[in-house]
């Protein structure tokens, strides 16, 4: 075998060998061509897009949302704010969140044992108790508000309810799984003591899912707490109620003033939840 | 050899102390833990108003309710009958208690629900591209400037916490009514939301090929061209979408405030109470909800395996 020298190697010997592995400089012409087509119609779907949409009127609309950023960060007017009300409607958005999600919490539990592989056999029962709780995640929990406006009338207690509903199709799944991922050995090594149904439920399951549990609970209150704030926005009470009369006499420093609001009482829960789940289970994050 | 009675032991009797002292105080933490979480779920129920009564009151409502989500009127004033009836399934647009008399305005729902699908794309575009610039600058690990790090993540942070139905309500006074305001609310928030999940992912990237780059005098953006973007692009592809799926709900419900989608006429048969139309148009958004969530996720798959999220 010769050994090949730098010097040696022209156009002639480039072209040659070109010849006969072309793989080995690139595409070939048609795989090119193909990957500059599907650039092109990604492109074209993305222009028809922005017709469909009439995405040139962002342009025009950026001067007017500059006023309006302009008229949110002038806050001279804060002293004659309704303060009061508005922080007690933050604090009915708290309520709610925490109501809702522990409903949730109470009806999952049930539930979570009901669509669990390992505790109900029976396929088809289970096959219906899982699509229940896709239905109830799958609709948003806005719809729900709606629903529930109408059925029980404005206020709080539609949006506890919106929240319940959503939130229990949420738990009972990661409920379920967790029940259907459990360790059998440890149910198993506390059987073999002669320990009692209910023992072995406290001892050999509880000490399993518990975590889970908590930690999920802690994270839907956390993410209530943010969703809870736009379910006003269809009458379901809380902030948000607030928040679209505001946006609706284009009060625009005191919509500034309510996202704020939001925004630190979002950080304040987050936390909140950090230090409990820190506290109780021992991991700082959801997936510990 | 000969058996002590271990009772005896005093470290033993100090272990059954501390044993016993520890458990005490674990049975009272307990009992504490349970009487915050029930003594708050009252205070917020007085504070809401939330009182059992009420709900006695509003559960037959909520059934009745949903009772007449599934019927319909055959004729102005005549008694509801049930939306599907076994003989009628099949039947024409005219007969009452076929699938077809029940959707009957499936052409008008299609099309809103094609819009509701463009909206997401192009949101996800947009958050995706405009998260895709922004994650590089919000990686500690990448870029050694504290200041631009800490402030452009603390961006990503405002951007993504705000609720984008509030911020599609305020767009819609500068965009007008319409597609236009959902999407650019959607498309804040994804970027939030994406940018964060990102720049994670630039953290856990393999540091031996941006020095590679950087050993040959690759410029800044070469090292993060050539040593970041081919480890951490199949992430970025399965985390956007992911977010589709969720940008795909959201942009069902961001017509509720005028922000373009089905949405708007959602809340319009809620609010005037067409009853069978809001079922059907339920099942829809279902459908099609459960329908991208699956092929979705059968791409995801293929981008990465095992990675859950």
């Amino acid at each position: 075998m010769s050994s090949i020298r730098l010097a040696d190697i022209g156009p002639a010997e480039i072209a040659a060998e070109k010849r006969r592995a072309p793989l080995a400089f690139g595409l070939s012409p048609r795989a090119q061509a193909l990957r500059w087509a599907i650039w092109a119609g990604i492109a074209g779907y993305l222009l028809y897009l922005h017709w469909l949409f009439d995405f040139s009127r962002v342009f025009t609309g950026l001067e007017r949302l500059w006023v309006i950023v302009r008229l949110m960060i002038d806050w001279t007017g804060f002293s004659g704010w309704d303060h009061t009300e508005l922080i007690l409607s933050m604090l009915e958005t708290v309520a709610m969140a925490y109501l809702g999600s522990m409903l949730a919490v109470v009806i999952a539990v049930p539930l979570g044992f009901m669509g669990a592989r390992n505790i109900v056999p029976q396929p088809i029962f289970r096959f219906f108790t899982r699509r229940l709780f896709d239905g109830m995640r799958g609709i948003d929990q806005l719809i729900w508000a709606l629903v529930f406006v109408r059925a029980v009338g404005l206020g709080p207690i539609a949006g506890i309810l919106a929240i319940c509903v959503a939130d229990t199709g949420v738990l009972a799944k990661l409920f379920a799984e967790a029940i259907e991922n459990i360790d059998r050995r440890q149910l198993e090594g506390v059987t073999s003591t002669g320990a009692g149904k209910v023992s072995a439920l406290r001892f050999g399951v509880l000490p399993q899912i518990l975590p889970v549990m908590i930690s999920q609970t802690l994270y839907q209150i956390e993410s209530n707490s943010r969703e809870a704030t736009i379910l006003g926005l269809v009458g379901a009470g809380g902030i948000g109620l607030r928040l679209s009369e505001r946006i609706q006499i284009n009060a625009w420093d005191q919509v500034a003033y309510v996202i704020v609001l939001v925004l630190i009482t979002v950080a304040v829960i987050d936390n909140l939840s950090r230090l409990l789940r820190m506290r109780l289970i021992g991991t700082p994050s959801l997936r510990g | 050899m000969t058996q002590t009675n271990p009772t005896n032991d005093p470290s033993y009797r100090l272990f059954q102390q501390r044993v016993g002292a520890l458990r005490r105080a674990r049975i009272a933490e307990t009992w504490l833990t349970i009487t915050v979480i029930v003594l708050l779920f009252i205070v917020s129920a007085v504070w809401t108003d939330f009182s059992p009564e009420k709900i006695a009151a509003g559960i037959p409502r909520i059934g009745e309710y949903f009772g007449k989500l599934f019927s319909i009127e055959p004729k102005r004033g005549a008694p509801p009958i049930s939306v599907l009836a076994w003989p009628h399934v099949f039947g024409g647009v005219k007969e009452p208690q076929s699938i077809l008399y029940w959707f009957y305005r499936i052409d008008i729902y299609a099309t809103l629900l094609w819009q509701t699908v463009q909206m997401a794309i192009l949101a996800t575009v947009m958050g995706f591209t405009a998260a895709f610039v922004l994650c590089f600058p919000a990686t500690g690990t990448l870029l050694p400037l504290r200041p631009v790090v800490f402030a452009v993540r603390r961006l990503l942070e405002i951007l993504r916490t705000i609720p984008q139905v509030v911020l599609a309500f305020i767009f819609v006074w500068p965009f007008g009514i319409g597609p236009l305001a959902g999407i650019l609310a959607i498309g804040i928030h994804t970027t939030g939301a994406l940018g964060k999940l990102f720049a994670e992912l630039n953290e856990n990237a393999d540091q031996r090929a941006v020095e590679g780059i950087r050993s040959v005098g690759g410029s800044w953006l070469a090292q993060m061209r050539y040593g970041v973007v081919p480890q951490v692009l199949p992430g970025f592809f399965s985390y956007g979408l992911l977010r589709f799926e969720i940008n795909v709900r959201s942009s069902t419900i961001i017509g509720f405030v005028g922000a373009g989608g089905i949405g708007a006429e959602l809340k319009r048969v809620i609010g005037f109470n067409i009853y069978e139309e809001v079922s059907a148009m339920v099942i829809l958004i279902l459908l099609m909800v459960v329908a991208l969530d699956v092929t979705s996720e059968k791409i995801r798959h293929r981008f990465i395996v095992g990675r859950g999220a």
